[in-house]
């Protein structure tokens, strides 16, 4: 049944029903509700909420519960994932699954409070030591960010690795009407968490189960790092979500994600009402990014229109999957500054004819 | 046949440690072992290691086992528990770890009272980086970065952790011992049982201090480092229970 | 069906409250609804607005550019949006504490003095819920039992008291609608 909901919440409440049974948070505006949601909903549930004293705690709490086989996760906005980086690289050195949820804002620094989409290379490129990777969610509307980070927690266990899920603050902040799928059961080809998680005590075969990411011997690191690639290569292969539409024949794709391409739907209205074909590829994962569905969609249009809440930071992986094919024009406005349907479409014109 | 009267705690394995002649980490590993042991939990417990000399722990631990970033044992010990209340939680740090990267974790986790047992190893000194100063390094106590000896007018002064942790209300015992006789020995086993029996009883937080030796790093044998603890270290960390409810 | 308002004052004076209560009454129709609110840090005194969506379609952007309909509480949300209403559309405002007079000639004006309206009812604090029943009045986005029904959802339990007293400041705005 659809409810009206507040972003945060109904992206707590849908993580509860993904079987997430341990948070822990430290408060930061604009994700305030999700703490406040998961302290008296969690507990009521038979979870166990935490609130930390800092974000570096948060992560290395999470870290703990995760390590002993449970779904948990932790909340923040880019300066406390900042602040978190340390312990998202070991969570990717250890293998141990958990689900971090990014309600961005405007930085750099302090910033502001609003909706922003600056953290694309804090999210996809990461702030953390060493050969690893955050696979993470870009979900556009509230019903999405409620079905991402349900699936989230399924791509977390399935490969043993932190998974990211990020919405802008308009997401967080907002109301929508969402149907939230109750006690999602977990992907039956999980591996069991029996095989590696700590427990106490040690196996009746007399083995102990070591949760570390220290080597002592630097074949050793080498070996696993070379482990863990392959890892990434299977996400990359599996993983990849991306939402096209209208691209074939069109004059212009637009490649947004989050708010940015609910905005982008408009700007295609707009174009639809005056003759110019608009289409959009809308990354639904940015790690891995859909490079080859973006070249594939593109191949009709004269230019493309990369559109979002901060300066050419998606622009560079637009520009990988395109490899120079097509001509690129930007369009962005930041740090809560909403992006105008009526400018993206100017921008669309302006590149369509330029393109000629 | 002769009359087994000792043997190895099975709560480590049997292989050699890394610890240096005349470090006490090793026999403080022991002490607890022997301790969980007894009390009849090594099949839930969990040794949470930190950053430091004990950080190779985990090739020890005949218990499944954990390896925390610098400073934050006490949080993933949180988490550890909160998914697991019923295991037995070990944390062992050294004073870099627990007192200055990790002091918010200490405290804070002190503060909430969780229900673990953290065993603290205090000597004054970071050894598995090679001797710098701590912050529980002595005045006048010579370190890497403090050559000429511990100025506190440039350094300040030793931090007491047993101090500041019996001023919260939520631990249940904060004590501080030493290792260097016999007699003193069988006292931290005495404190470390009742620290886990608090844990078994759900009860709430234990905070354990045991005065530590470095010899390697403190450039002394490891006859006059014991020394050293009983003659400087306890004058400035004075031995004793500072709290203990039930 | 597609309905798109913003509802505008500075904080504390509740038009965040009746955006909310205009979602939930389109969610409680089963329309898709989105309810986008702006404010700064403060709690009170700042400019809060919000952007309402209703519609029997799945809704595109939660941000409302040029509004159909712009529900304007003090002279600060006056300047801010009265340009950006749509040719054609309408304006409700609060003449109680505006000064501001109209400047265009291609939207619809409504004078809705809702502080003095709600002086005369006996508490100053449902001012906001006529200038909603205004709204809801001219559009007829929802049924105003829908509306009753969202606000005593978001107004929780312990406060049904204060229902009749709110129905009546809805309807009281409803009626400068049908004027």
């Amino acid at each position: 049944m659809k409810k009206l909901m507040k972003g945060n919440e109904a992206i707590a409440e849908a993580a509860i029903q993904a079987g997430c049974k341990c948070y822990f948070g430290y408060p930061i505006t604009p994700q305030n509700e999700v703490p406040e949601y998961m302290s008296w909903r969690l507990r009521e549930m038979g979870g166990v909420f935490k609130q930390a004293e800092s974000e570096v705690a948060s992560v290395n709490m999470v870290y703990g519960a995760g390590a002993a086989g449970v779904r948990a996760m932790t909340s923040s906005s880019g300066l406390g994932i900042a602040l978190m980086q340390e312990g998202i690289t070991n969570l990717a050195s250890t293998q141990v699954p958990a689900v971090f949820l990014n309600v961005m804002r405007g930085g750099p620094g302090l910033g502001t409070i609003q909706a922003s989409q600056a953290d694309y290379n804090q999210m996809t490129r990461g702030g953390g030591n060493g050969d690893y990777y955050l696979p993470t969610y870009a979900p556009s509307t509230l019903q999405e960010a409620c079905d991402l980070i349900q699936k989230a927690f399924d791509t977390a266990f399935k490969y043993r690795t932190p998974v990211g899920v990020m919405v802008d603050a308009t997401i967080g902040n907002m109301m929508e009407s969402v149907d939230i799928k109750e006690n999602v059961q977990p992907d039956p080809s999980i591996p069991d968490v029996n095989e590696w998680c700590i427990r106490g005590g040690r196996r009746e075969d007399g083995s102990v189960h070591r949760i570390k990411g220290l080597f002592n011997v630097p074949e050793e690191c080498e070996a696993f790092n070379e482990e863990l690639a392959k890892k990434y290569d299977k996400i990359r292969e599996n993983e990849v979500m991306v939402d096209i539409k209208d691209c074939e024949g069109a004059d212009v794709v637009i490649v947004a994600y989050g708010t940015t391409a609910r905005i982008a739907k408009q700007t295609m209205k707009l174009g639809k009402e005056n003759g110019l074909k608009i289409g959009m590829v809308r990354p639904q994962t940015v790690w891995p990014f859909p490079y080859d569905e973006l070249r594939e969609a593109c191949r009709d249009a004269k230019g493309v229109l990369c559109a979002e809440m901060a300066i050419d930071q998606l622009l560079q992986d637009v520009k990988l999957a395109l490899e120079g094919t097509k001509p690129i024009a930007t369009y962005h406005r930041l740090s809560g500054v909403m992006p105008s349907a009526n400018d993206m479409y100017d921008a669309c014109v302006k590149l369509a004819k330029e393109a000629k | 046949m002769g009359e087994m009267i000792y043997k190895r705690t099975d709560f480590l394995k049997a292989r050699p440690t890394h610890y240096c002649p005349g470090c006490t980490h090793g026999l403080e590993h022991k002490l607890v072992g022997e301790v969980l042991e007894e009390l009849g939990v090594i099949d839930r417990s969990i040794m949470v290691i930190s950053v430091g000399c004990s950080a190779p722990a985990y090739d020890y631990a005949n218990v499944d086992n954990i390896a925390c970033l610098h400073g934050r044992a006490p949080a993933t010990a949180t988490g550890v528990k909160a998914a697991l209340p019923d295991s037995i939680v070990y944390l062992h740090q050294g004073d870099g770890d627990l007192l200055s990267i990790g002091l918010d974790e200490t405290i804070s986790a002190a503060g909430r009272g969780e229900n673990i047992t953290v065993v603290f190893a205090n000597n004054n000194i970071y050894g598995m980086t090679g001797g710098q100063m701590a912050a529980t390094t002595l005045i006048g106590q010579k370190a890497t970065t403090c050559p000429a000896g511990r100025d506190p007018h440039l350094d300040g002064y030793p931090m007491k952790a047993c101090e500041m942790i019996a001023t919260l209300t939520a631990p249940k015992l904060v004590a501080r011992t030493a290792l260097y006789d016999i007699p003193h020995i069988i006292q931290t086993k005495k404190i470390l049982k009742k620290a886990f029996q608090n844990q078994i009883d759900k009860k709430g937080y234990s905070f354990v201090e045991i005065l530590s030796t470095c010899p390697t790093n403190w450039h002394m044998s490891p006859q006059a480092s014991m020394e050293h603890v009983k003659n400087e270290m306890e004058e400035v960390y004075p031995l004793g229970i500072f709290k203990d409810e039930d | 069906m597609l309905k798109e308002v913003i509802f505008s004052g500075f904080g504390g004076q509740g038009a965040l409250l009746i955006g909310q209560v205009l979602a939930m009454a389109g969610v409680i129709e089963d329309l898709n609804a989105t309810y986008r609110p702006t404010y700064g840090f403060e709690k009170r005194g700042g400019v809060a607005f919000c952007d309402v969506i209703l519609s029997d379609e799945e809704i595109g952007t939660p941000v409302i550019e040029n509004p159909e309909v712009a529900v304007i509480m003090d002279e600060a949300s006056f300047k801010r949006f009265e340009p950006l209403v749509k040719k054609g559309g309408a304006m409700f405002y609060n003449t109680s504490l505006i000064s501001s007079k109209p400047t265009r000639d291609d939207i619809e004006y409504f004078e809705v003095p809702c502080n003095d309206m709600a002086k005369e009812l006996g508490n100053d604090k449902v001012a906001n819920m006529i200038l909603l029943g205004a709204y809801v009045g001219y559009s007829k986005a929802v049924a105003m039992d829908s509306v009753e029904a969202g606000l005593k959802a978001k107004l929780g339990h312990g406060k049904e008291k204060t229902i009749p007293l709110n129905r009546k400041a809805l309807e009281m705005g409803a009626a400068i609608a049908a004027k």
